[in-house]
């Protein structure tokens, strides 16, 4: 079958293909006598990638010195070549310039100012390709940036390495109007010609060379039968002028009569086409070792004086072709620019773009030789189009999936396999720009096909990074396990740490008895009563710092305040010495914030290993912990004037972790609040003071509290309780002094709170009632939250608490009064700074008040400043 | 006699085509809802939890269990369609939209404005295809190829250095606007 093709080829038989159309050829006003060589401009512009293919890497840089010929880009990858400089001179710069492309948009180009010289780089000629290897070959073809310069740009290097090529095909066939570049070539250089096929065919060994020329150009068909004559396996071959003959695979089937089937390269079928200007690129490279840096290109269009073609370097601005060519447009700013033929090409949106390795026509056409497309009309159904595609494809079908958007069914209608060679669109009768709709509909496929590659990339990232979180956490749990039994081994094999453990478990169970008997008569919930020991202990260690000792004798929830579980005081305790400890460490040290959470896991740790037998407490303990972490990064930004939000954060991340946890879990969460902001005032006031051994007197009043608490039970409630008092009284006390320096602010805000206000004002001048000032306290902290807008608190500890629906209503009270008291604290504390040195004057009530006050507005005075 | 020899022959074949049928059962058994992979196809994979879940197989899980199929934003029009075809369900717009002629947003990504970063890592935290390279106390940067504009990254910012810009157009990416083909001035 083969023999006989290939008998019936070289006895001249030809094939069709179907459609095809026969615009006007307008191709004479360009021929003349001889190419040109366009002379020097200033500025070339050339784009760092001209081919089908990858990018390839910048060799030089801003201020290089360049000669001609020189390679200004470098790959390894195959399907990359690179480009070289069209003269010698200097890179001016490296950044986006206009693209000969339809669209316009910048690309990366390198921008050299021409020095005039035009002096050359060493070339290095390979004419005796012979005796070398066909990979040198190859390689000198890629580094001389050879790509097809028929049009598509495919990098020619590519297409040489195919294996079993029965036909090599040259392509002089040049069917699209205007456009004269082939034709002129091959009249003039023939012979150059014929050496480029020759390295083609040496590095293909086919069984034939075909070279194809539309008839339309007899002193091409004559030149080229003339340098071939001595060549028995170089056929010319005259093939009919139809549009479009010269497309690659209408070639291959005028010529051989195969269609090249879809998706698979003309390799495949043994066959290889090449252009004719790439041959002559060929033998430039192979002769001469010249890269690819010009080419031939035709200046033509009604608009110019004379249409011609030139060597045109690589770079070279259009414009510069234009004005060699008697350029005289007739509108300047409508004046229209086609790059390519009127066929395929597209409209030039400026004249600075530069002449590329694809660039074979630039035609400046006048209004008449090539007017606007009319407005588009409606399909008529006529049929035109189909009968004109030489694809054989539906051209209407397409038309009406693609404006549609229906691009799939477009796809089943075999929408890649459209050259856009624009026949259909030359013959509709409604004006449709059927092309136009192909491209759109191809680019929005190929978009959509990118986007899939990346949602699939993405989606295996994504996979990927879960795995890798899954693993870090398994690891870390393992990690901790481990911690943990090392822990229990240690304890283990040490006696007296096992007989310390029987020892405390033993108290324990004592005192759970001893407790057991007194909670009889109370039918409280232990939740509330947690979550008030723990307002307690803040109050107490409060106290006990401040060293007061002025007490109360009337208490207004005394029965609230019945029986605790053991267990749980006992880690409140602990927690309390931990904290207490880290305190006294903190006011020595004043600076080491970040390590206080580690402190306070240490703490939680060690409460942890000292009562492993209650699983329950330990894990409220933590969470305590981890509140009280959150309560001081609260408390810190608080002290900073910003961090509304955060504290809204930091509350609900609070509520969240303890929302797992059982009711009395949160109450001791909220008491961590509560404690953790107590204690970042007595922070301030121990710091301010620089009384270092406060601390420790505090540290030391908190475990007798706590101890005391654990053994002598009625003792230490009236203690606490009487902490509570004070410490309600006290901010009253500094808010009644504060009364006559705030009028402004009273002024300024709502009535209600100016009742509020007054409120207080009558609780504070009566001194001796507590209860009342408490209340006020109570009162006026809650004025001042609605004062100050910030409800995200509120809302938290509103829903924490409504989460557990056994906890009573006064719990709830109690713990919103809490919140709102640590607010009303901090508030207190920003407004105080300024008001300093009255509450020194007016505070005659004690000495320590006195000193205390000073203390907190100099520690303001003092952070103010810091900020 | 006959009766028996049917009897037995009918018997023998139903035991025979029930164990066909009873292997292929256990070897052709489906494990998971092809349903789900079919939809997670779809979904463009952006893992920006906009739906409300913690990313787009999360999703598809929840379209399979009979959530709506319009809560995917990055997805568009588009999506929807497509999964409104898969499941047989009825078409619905966007939600937070009215009409189903949502323009089409620009594709977006990261950009991490260097000089500002602090290194703080949270970014790379929260990114959930990390596209994002750096280490703590180093300057960050998005890999812009990878990312996929889902936004995640922009709130963690604690100095507020990322910014979501429009991809730029590339020679590749434009897809020849037929109303928009400008007259362009020559000179």
């Amino acid at each position: 079958m083969a023999h006989s093709l290939l008998e019936k080829i070289k006895s001249g038989v030809l094939w069709d293909f179907p459609g095809g159309v026969h615009p006007p050829e307008r191709k004479s006003m360009s021929i003349t006598d001889s190419v040109d060589t366009l002379p020097l401009t200033d500025y070339y512009y050339v784009p760092l990638k001209q081919h089908i293919g990858v990018y390839s890497e910048l060799r030089v840089k801003v201020g290089d010195k360049v000669k001609k010929g020189q390679a200004l880009t470098f790959s390894n990858h195959n399907m990359a070549v690179p480009v070289h400089a069209p003269t010698s001179g200097e890179i001016i710069e490296i950044g986006e310039h206009v693209s000969s492309h339809a669209s316009g948009i910048p690309e990366k180009t390198v921008t050299i100012k021409s020095d005039g010289l035009d002096e050359s780089i060493e070339l290095q000629p390979q004419s005796h390709f012979h005796t070398q290897s066909k990979e040198s070959i190859i390689k000198a073809l890629q580094e001389a940036g050879i790509t097809g310069l028929g049009g598509a740009g495919f990098p020619t290097h590519v297409k040489q390495q195919a294996q079993d090529i029965e036909y090599l095909l040259i392509n002089g066939v040049e069917c699209e109007p205007y456009i004269t570049a082939d034709d002129m070539l091959m009249r003039n250089y023939a012979d150059e010609i014929v050496h480029g096929i020759e390295v083609l065919a040496h590095l293909l060994e086919p069984k034939l060379v075909v070279i194809a020329i539309e008839d339309n150009k007899p002193e091409a068909i004559a030149a080229l039968d003339e340098a071939c004559k001595d060549k028995q396996q170089f056929i010319v071959r005259k093939i009919p002028t139809k549009y479009p003959a010269g497309g690659e695979k209408q070639l291959i089937q005028v010529l051989t009569g195969k269609q090249v089937p879809k998706g698979s390269p003309p390799a495949a079928l043994g066959i290889v086409s090449q252009n004719v200007g790439t041959c002559y690129a060929i033998y430039k490279a192979i002769y001469t070792g010249e890269p690819l840096i010009e080419r031939i290109v035709t200046i033509t269009g009604e608009n110019l004086d004379k249409p011609q073609n030139v060597w045109a370097r690589i770079g070279t601005p259009v414009e510069h072709l234009l004005n060699t060519a008697g350029y005289h447009p007739e509108d300047i700013n409508a004046q229209k620019l086609v790059m390519g033929g009127p066929m395929m090409g597209f409209n030039l949106h400026s004249a600075q773009v530069p002449v590329t390795k694809s660039t074979n026509c630039i035609i400046a056409p006048t209004q008449q030789e090539l007017p606007p497309a009319p407005p588009e009309k409606a399909c008529i159904r006529c049929s035109d189009c189909a009968d004109a595609c030489p694809a054989s494809l539906l051209p209407q079908q397409l038309y009406w999936h693609s404006s549609a958007k229906e691009y799939d069914k477009a796809q089943d209608l075999n929408l890649f396999d459209c050259i856009e060679c624009g026949a259909c669109a030359f013959v509709c009768p409604s004006d449709i720009p059927l092309v136009q709709y192909y491209r759109q509909a191809k680019a929005e496929i190929r978009q959509a096909e990118v986007e899939q590659e990346k949602a699939e990339q993405a989606k295996k990232r994504f996979e990927a990074r879960a795995e890798r979180l899954e693993k870090e956490k398994e690891a870390r749990l393992a990690k901790h396990k481990k911690a943990a039994e090392n822990r229990k081994k240690a304890m283990q094999s040490d006696p007296s740490a096992q007989d310390k453990v029987a020892a405390a478990l033993a108290r324990v169970q004592a005192k759970k008895a001893e407790q057991t008997e007194n909670n009889t008569d109370s039918a409280q919930s232990t939740v509330k009563s947690k979550a008030e020991q723990a307002i307690e202990l803040a109050k107490a260690k409060r106290l006990a710092k401040q060293g007061e000792t002025k007490t109360s004798e009337e208490f207004s929830n005394t029965n609230d305040n019945e029986n605790a579980s053991d267990n749980k005081s006992k880690a409140q305790a602990a927690i309390e010495r931990a904290k207490a400890k880290r305190l006294a460490k903190q006011a020595a040290q004043a600076q080491a914030e970040n390590t206080e959470a580690d402190a306070n896991i240490t703490g939680a740790q060690n409460t942890t290993d000292a009562q492993s037998d209650t699983k329950a407490d330990t894990k409220s303990v933590a969470k305590a912990a981890i509140e009280r972490a959150k309560a001081k990064r609260l408390a810190k930004q608080a002290a900073q004037t910003q961090a509304e939000n955060t504290e809204a954060d930091a509350n609900t991340t609070g509520a969240q972790n303890t929302t797992d946890a059982q009711p009395d879990t949160k109450s001791v969460a909220q008491a961590a609040i509560e404690r953790a902001k107590a204690k970042r005032l007595a922070k301030q006031n121990a710091q301010a003071q620089a009384e270092n051994t406060e601390a420790d007197a505090n540290t030391t009043g908190a475990q007798n509290t706590t101890d005391a608490q654990s053994d002598t039970k009625a003792d230490t409630k009236s203690v606490a309780k009487a902490a509570i008092e004070r410490a309600k009284a006290k901010p009253l006390a500094k808010e009644a002094q504060q009364i006559q320096t705030e009028h402004d602010e009273a002024n300024a805000s709502e009535p209600k709170l100016e009742e509020n206000n007054d409120k207080s004002l009558q609780a504070a001048s009566s001194a001796s009632d507590t209860k009342a000032k408490a209340q006020a306290a109570i009162a006026k902290a809650k004025a001042r939250r609605q004062q100050s807008d910030d409800n995200a608190e509120m809302n938290n500890a509103t829903q924490a608490t409504h989460e557990h629906v056994d906890i009573s209503s006064d719990n709830k009270a109690k713990a919103r009064a809490a919140i709102e008291r640590a607010k009303a604290r901090r508030q207190q504390a920003e407004q105080q700074t300024n008001e300093a040195a009255s509450v020194e004057e007016n505070d005659h009530d004690s000495e320590q008040k006195v000193r205390i006050k000073a203390a907190i507005a100099k520690a303001k005075a003092k952070r103010e400043q810091g900020q | 006699m006959t009766l028996i020899s049917a009897l037995i022959v009918l018997g023998v074949l139903a035991l025979i085509f029930g164990s066909i049928l009873g292997y292929a059962a256990i070897k052709y058994k489906v494990d998971a809802d092809p349903l789900v992979d079919q939809i997670d196809e779809i979904l463009p994979q952006t893992q920006c939890g906009q739906c409300g879940y913690p990313g787009c197989k999360p999703y598809a899980q929840a379209i399979a269990d009979g959530d709506d199929i319009n809560k995917c934003p990055p997805g568009g029009d588009n999506t929807i369609h497509k999964i409104a075809d898969l499941t047989g369900r009825e078409y619905t717009p966007l939600a937070g939209t009215e009409s189903d002629d949502v323009a089409e947003e620009v594709k977006k990504v990261a950009y991490i404005r260097e000089d500002e970063c602090i290194g703080c890592t949270k970014c790379i935290q929260a990114c959930p295809v990390d596209a994002i390279v750096g280490a703590s106390k180093a300057m960050h940067t998005v890999i812009t190829d990878e990312c996929t504009g889902c936004d995640l990254c922009v709130d963690p910012c604690p100095v507020d250095c990322i910014d979501m810009l429009p991809l730029a157009q590339t020679t590749q990416s434009w897809k020849w606007q037929l109303d928009a083909i400008p007259v362009k001035q020559v000179h």
